[in-house]
């Protein structure tokens, strides 16, 4: 069923055309079973308005068709029309699950542009929210990836325990969803009183949790034969896909911004970077759920050693960066999520392009369901963790 | 346990039940050729089938009663249902009737019933010969007939398959094997 | 008049073998109206125990804890518009649900609630049992097709496959019960419901436990097999919300989709009675050779008195716990009345165990001992219901594929085995 190329390669650009038998024209319809189903804007599973079209071969998916676009705000648009103070609330709203780290990542790429650096005490709280964020996403992920498999009840636990992340916002910045945390230079908002208990009391509320989440799905057989082999990607493929974040790390690609482009004073804790084996769901699953242990970890490191000073770095009231442009990409909790900046010397940026982790990611869905059947693409698209207020921005 | 022959076990009203159960396998099988619509067709199989089941009951022999509904109307006609719903037959089918050869249908017709009508004749002499060893239908009289027919018949099922008959119940079962091997190698596009 | 009534219960016939028409429709009547009120106390119970088990609480508002709201559920599913796809055909249409139903309701035929309580147990209560089950599977493909739309007929293709595949393994499983019954001094068993709870009294020995694990390992594959052929999460697949086949009801709404659900919950009931039947003794109450004194015999028969009153002591406590707001007076009193209904049906029972403990033959002591056993009976049914409840809490849905393949490779050749093992196993042993 795959096509042959010119130089008999099997890069992944052949690959991603396979499914169009460009070498076989007069295929009738009798020959084959094929079928082209349309997964809807609306559909309970795609986790957003998104619209997947699947050719299918009685069961089997033989490629895919991502349409997006429904929840395009023009974003990068509106950037040119704001001040760089003023755009700081629209970027919460691409992926509006984890919006802290929206903000970090362009607060740190505004501030490269300009040349200044947050203080120590600012840097030290942007890592401890930010991680806070990280866990509250990915319990988001699995409640609403186990939903889609069938499992209903790991929902209300994770929704019930992210709760308390969202009070600790809530005090902290006056928002849940949407933070707008940190502003150019550091953070507006000294933390409040009893910032560092609560941070406490939910590193050892939320232990136990983590652990009963894994309790339900992690030995499950049914879950086990659900996300084992569904959705494989290898290594190779990922990497020349773009594919960042959980994803790549589940096929045993040992990159994380973290480490690898320290920021933020990432540099002064100790973590480890979870590695899968196979890149299937399962080890995106068992990567994610790690990496939610890790975080506490770094949280904990943070919380217990937050410095004095300054939550303010120097910064002029208006904001004007030089003239030149600079790419800055951190690691949010769905990939690396990278902000490009071009700076034409005056108050409004000239350009903003936001590079958005579930926009890559999500490329490297048509590879991963070829040859699964209809249920799985659901797992799949659960599974790659995408935000559709990031894809389409 | 029930081993008392009791007044529920006789039979009730015997000719009205009869009469109802072949009007209705007789109807549902003119139904399933008149029908245009294959599902109406098979529905009105079912009615057929569960019927014939019925007139099992009323002949003593529960088990094969039982087998019927569940082989025949709860498994050969929900198969039928799926050939139909998958290969998507045209529900409202205005095709013309391929009828030109209607004559021989009717002397094929004709033969069956005189088949039956020969059948009838013939064994209502070996009726006669019944009675007279009182082995007739079991409502005229003869309890201890009646009770070895309700009560033994699922054992003398199981010793007649089980033991006279067995070689004749393998080579069936294997003739179904065979058949469903056939089915899955004409089907599956590689093995 | 209690002559009547203790001819009746004195008979070891049940009514449809006595030829007793009266009674049979009374017993028909009495059934229809227990399983109609089993399924909407199942229903409340499935959604207050899924929420509880999801950290929520589920209705609260409609009744004292969501108590009426079954009824809100039907009276609302009963005012809605009929909508009737405009291609559909008419008649498979209306008559699509009523096949689903029939087939449910037709099986508590040969439910023995007790040595002669049954509608009418025939000599092959099983094999009629395991027919009309499968013709519950017509009404569903015939569901699926009415509907005139893609989507609902392969759920429906896939539902009925599924069914009819596991059908296979609970049949055998059954088989292996069957043959249990024939392990007695005359060497005949028995097809007959009753007569398979009285093999097992003489036996002395549920057939869960007979020669275990083989028991065991049969119930579990029925266990297993029952939850598939209802259509029961982790087996759900044909029906869950978030696949691309919506599911056979989905183009029925209002009332006929209300005749599903009540089909599907019958169902369920009917298959958790026919294990309870087969493996876990029917009516009989726990160790009724190990504890066979008469002060047990005693204790065994407060059983329903208690319960009730465990019931109605909830109810309390529940009242007492409830805010005391303006809001709530209506609800507390909904509950107190509720409460004190279920009390008088405890002491009511209560002073059926007491009269009726003495071992003459006098009405009272034969209604404790139906009472008894009908209680024995439903607890046991209750069990499974909420083991139908706990798996759907908690279990993550099987991909259809799978689903086949346990069916066909897991479960069949295990039943197998089993029968094999245990006609060996009977024949060493006997």
């Amino acid at each position: 069923m795959s096509a042959s190329t010119k130089d008999g390669d099997n890069d992944i650009s052949s690959r991603a055309v396979s499914h169009l038998d460009l070498d076989a024209p007069d295929k009738t319809y009798l020959d084959s079973n094929e079928l082209i189903i349309n997964m809807g804007p609306q559909h309970p599973a795609t986790h957003g308005v998104l619209r997947v079209i699947l050719k299918l071969d009685g069961e089997k998916v033989l490629g895919t068709e991502c349409v997006i676009g429904y929840l395009h705000r023009g974003v990068e648009k509106i950037a040119e029309n704001r001040t760089y103070t003023m755009f700081n609330p629209y970027v919460d709203r691409m992926d509006y699950v984890a919006a802290v780290s929206n903000g970090l990542g362009y607060c740190e790429a505004v501030e490269k542009l300009m040349n200044v650096e947050a203080p120590a005490r600012a840097k030290y709280i942007r890592v401890i929210l930010t991680e806070l964020n990280r866990i509250a996403s990915h319990q988001l992920w699995l409640g609403t990836h186990a939903l889609d498999i069938g499992a209903m009840t790991p929902l209300f636990y994770t929704f019930r325990d992210r709760e308390e992340i969202l009070k600790i916002f809530e005090r902290y910045c006056g928002a849940r969803l949407t933070t707008h945390a940190f502003r150019i230079g550091g953070c507006q908002y000294e933390t409040y009183a009893g910032f560092e208990k609560d941070v406490k009391n939910f590193l050892t509320f939320v232990a136990p949790k983590i652990d009963e989440y894994e309790a339900l799905l992690t030995t499950n057989r049914i879950w086990l034969e659900r996300t084992k082999n569904v959705g494989v990607i290898s290594a190779a493929d990922a990497i020349a896909l773009g594919v960042t974040g959980p994803v790549l790390r589940a096929s045993g690609v040992r990159w994380d911004l973290r480490k690898a482009q320290p920021y933020a004073a990432y540099s002064d804790f100790d973590f480890e970077i979870p590695i899968g084996e196979k890149g299937d769901t399962y080890d995106r699953y068992l990567v994610r759920m790690a990496e939610m242990r890790q975080s506490l970890r770094i949280i904990e490191q943070a919380v217990n050693g937050i410095p004095e000073g300054p939550i303010m770095g120097k910064v002029p009231k208006v904001i004007k960066p030089p003239v030149g442009e600079i790419y800055h990409s951190i690691e949010a909790p769905k990939g690396e999520l990278g902000y490009f900046i071009v700076s034409d010397g005056s108050t409004q940026p000239y350009r903003i392009r936001v590079r958005p982790p579930s926009f890559v990611n999500l490329q490297a869905l048509d590879i991963m369901v070829r040859g699964l059947l209809v249920a799985d693409v659901i797992a799949v698209i659960g599974t790659l963790d995408i935000v559709l207020g990031e894809v389409d921005r | 346990m029930n081993s008392a022959l009791n007044p529920g076990m006789a039979p009730v009203a015997t000719p009205f039940f009869f009469y109802l159960l072949a009007g209705l396998a007789i109807m549902g099988g003119i139904l399933v050729i008149t029908r245009s619509n294959a599902v109406h067709s098979a529905l009105s199989l079912i009615v057929t089938l569960l019927s014939v089941a019925g007139l099992y009951l009323m002949l003593y022999a529960p088990f094969v009663a039982g087998v019927q509904i569940i082989v025949y109307a709860g498994g050969i006609m929900v198969l039928f249902l799926f050939v139909i719903m998958l290969v998507n037959v045209e529900r409202a089918s205005k095709d013309r009737r391929f009828n030109r050869i209607w004559p021989i249908g009717l002397v094929a017709a004709c033969t069956l019933m005189g088949l039956f009508v020969s059948a009838f004749v013939k064994g209502s002499r070996i009726n006669d010969m019944f009675r007279d060893r009182g082995m007739l239908l079991p409502e005229s009289s003869n309890t201890q007939q009646v009770a070895s027919l309700l009560y033994g018949e699922v054992d003398r099922m199981g010793r007649y398959t089980l033991g006279q008959y067995t070689f004749a119940f393998e080579i069936a079962s294997l003739l179904l094997l065979v058949a469903i091997l056939g089915a899955v190698i004409m089907t599956k596009k590689k093995i | 008049m209690p002559n009547f009534i203790m001819s009746y219960l004195g008979s070891t016939l049940t009514p449809g073998e006595a030829g007793n028409q009266f009674w049979a429709l009374v017993y028909v009547l009495v059934i229809f109206a227990g399983v109609s009120v089993a399924v909407i106390a199942m229903n409340w119970i499935e959604r207050k125990a899924l929420a509880h088990f999801q950290i929520r609480l589920g209705p609260m508002r409609v009744g004292p804890h969501g108590l009426l709201q079954p009824f809100a559920d039907a009276l609302k599913l009963m005012l809605k518009e009929d909508i009737i796809p405009s291609e559909a055909d008419q008649f498979v249409f209306w008559v699509a649900p009523l096949i689903g139903l029939l087939a449910a309701f037709t099986v508590y035929t040969v439910i023995p609630f007790g040595p002669s309580q049954a509608v009418s147990d025939m000599n092959i209560g099983i094999l009629f049992m395991l027919g009309v089950s499968s013709l519950g599977v017509l009404g569903i493909v015939v569901a699926g097709w009415a509907s005139n739309s893609n989507y609902p007929l392969i759920g429906a293709l896939r539902s009925s496959a599924q069914m009819v595949s596991y059908e296979v393994a609970m049949g055998l499983a059954v088989v292996s019960a069957i043959l249990m019954t024939s392990l007695n001094s005359t060497g005949t068993g028995t097809l007959s419901m009753i007569g398979i709870v009285q093999a097992q009294q003489q036996q002395g020995v549920w057939f869960i436990f007979k020669f275990f694990p083989l028991g065991f390992i049969a119930f579990a594959i029925f266990a297993i097999a029952m939850v598939a052929e209802t259509n029961r999460a982790p087996f759900d697949m044909a029906e869950a919300e978030s696949e691309l086949t919506a599911g056979y009801h989905t183009e029925y709404s209002g009332f006929r989709w209300s005749l599903f659900m009540l089909s599907e919950y019958a169902a369920m009931i009917a298959v958790s009675s026919i294990a309870v039947t087969l493996w876990l003794g029917g009516w009989m109450r726990p160790f009724p050779n190990l504890l066979h004194a008469p002060a047990w015999e005693f204790v065994f028969s407060l059983f329903p008195a208690l319960t009730f009153g465990g019931l109605a002591a909830i109810a309390f406590i529940g009242t007492v716990r409830m805010p005391s707001h303006s809001f709530f007076k209506i609800q507390r009193i909904g509950l107190a009345v509720f409460g004190a209904l279920l009390g008088l049906v405890a002491l009511l029972l209560l002073l059926i165990a007491i009269a009726g403990h003495s071992a003459d033959e006098t009405l009272a002591s034969r209604f404790k001992e139906s009472i008894g056993h009908v209680y024995w009976f439903v607890l046991k049914v209750a069990v499974f219901m909420y083991l139908f409840i706990w798996y759907r809490a908690t279990w993550p849905r099987y991909r259809f594929d799978q689903l086949m393949k346990i069916g066909w490779k897991v479960m069949l050749p295990i039943s197998l085995g089993v029968l094999m093992i245990t006609a060996i196993v009977g024949v060493i042993f006997s």
